[in-house]
């Protein structure tokens, strides 16, 4: 039990960390001033939800574990995050859409986790929910203005979707430790797909589209697409080559 | 877990010294004013060996200013003499912005910040303005120069101003 409480924090942790970095690489890039903080405010808020997972799941590890040594000097084959959070950012579009996936998803499993006897992962989930709420709002805002705004931005939005939504059913598939740790995931799908859909359809995005599609899995499992590794290179360049740096 | 206060005297001294600590980002608030610092305990004197423990709450999450923060307290206690500052970060209850003092919001305004109000709990138009008092108002974005605060423009005096968000 001791053990999946420890992988199912690090999922957690995995998961808003590498979204965290993925959506970092729009600071100063951002398509205007205010989207260009609101995004990176996002990068921050995930950044700290996985700083809290991380400082846990080292507190139950013991030893040298510390919250830098879990997310610096992992190799990706530990990493347990999503598939879904390590896609490239793609467009404004792309960006937009995965945030939008992911934050409704971390919506429905906070309320649930909210509730579990794990008390520190109940309180960590409790925080963070408020935060989410703003996730969810910004990102729905931004599918419906641009599915739903020129004939350019809804083709990319469409491509976006063909492209994300392959990444999605994992998120519902159960891992071991989620199973052992009585967190299965299948159970969030209904709500989550119902929100989903009707943010889509506001956005006259095609649901339908996404029927009988292909599920991409593994990532909860440590096996990542090729993008993971060159993210973590940059991620943890500075421990990497310069071994216990401090400022 | 109960806690025996055995040294009042020592503890409301250093709850008045979180009155003199700040926000590194918005210095008009106070530790106290923000309602971050939950619990002091005084385990033993500065005059005998000195231990201290301080209970603090994140405000917002992934919020930079915090670790500045938790420096702050533990250098202000050791040099009124507490040779071991223990402190620790509860998250549970979550930290709200009820918890932030009346003297806290007025300065907030004082400052050119709207302060938290319960009817925008989600931020929207019509947050009053810091600067000229008006209500017609416009939401800018829910983002703001930093995790606590939401942008806002004022229709009538133009001023773009800081809503510091419900939580």
């Amino acid at each position: 039990m001791r053990n999946s409480i420890i992988d199912y924090t690090l999922y957690l942790a995995d998961s808003a960390l590498i979204l965290g970095q993925r959506n970092g690489d729009w600071c100063g890039h951002g398509p205007i001033l205010e989207q260009d903080i609101a995004i990176t405010n996002i990068t921050l808020d995930l950044i700290g939800q996985a700083r809290s997972f991380y400082q846990y799941a080292a507190s139950l590890i013991g030893g040298d574990s510390t919250e830098d040594s879990l997310a610096y000097l992992r190799g990706e084959r530990e990493f347990k995050n999503c598939l879904l959070a390590e896609r490239p950012n793609g467009d404004w579009g792309q960006t937009i859409l995965r945030q939008f996936l992911f934050s409704n998803f971390q919506r429905e499993l906070y309320t649930v986790l909210t509730q579990h006897t794990d008390q520190t992962l109940a309180a960590i989930a409790e925080k963070s929910l408020k935060e989410v709420n703003y996730h969810c709002r910004w990102s729905s805002e931004w599918v419906v203005r641009l599915g739903d705004g020129t004939d350019e931005s809804h083709l990319k939005m469409k491509t976006a979707l063909e492209n994300l939504w392959p990444y999605t059913g994992e998120l519902f598939k159960g891992a071991d430790y989620e199973i052992a740790v009585g967190m299965d995931p299948s159970s969030l799908h209904t709500p989550w797909f119902n929100q989903v859909e009707k943010v889509l359809q506001e956005a006259t995005l095609p649901i339908s589209s996404t029927e009988h599609i292909f599920m991409h899995t593994g990532g909860k499992q440590g096996v990542h697409s090729e993008q993971l590794g060159f993210l973590l290179t940059e991620l943890q360049y500075m421990q990497r080559a310069y071994p216990g740096s401090n400022w | 877990m109960t806690t025996t206060h055995l040294f009042e005297a020592e503890e409301k001294a250093c709850w008045a010294l979180m009155d003199e600590l700040h926000d590194p980002e918005i210095p008009v608030l106070s530790l106290l004013d923000l309602g971050i610092v939950r619990a002091i305990e005084v385990i033993s004197p500065p005059n005998q060996e000195g231990k201290i423990k301080v209970t603090i709450t994140a405000t917002y999450t992934g919020c930079p200013a915090m670790d500045w923060i938790a420096n702050a307290i533990r250098i202000e206690l050791q040099t009124k003499g507490y040779r071991t500052v223990e402190i620790e970060t509860s998250i549970r209850p979550a930290w709200t912005t009820e918890w932030m003092s009346e003297k806290g919001k007025e300065k907030l305004k004082a400052y050119g910040i709207a302060p938290p109000e319960k009817r925008f709990q989600i931020p929207g138009d019509g947050i009053g303005c810091p600067q000229c008092g008006s209500n017609d108002t416009k939401l800018v974005s829910e983002f703001g120069s930093t995790a606590c605060k939401a942008l806002v423009q004022c229709n009538q005096c133009g001023e773009p101003f800081d809503y510091f968000k419900c939580h």
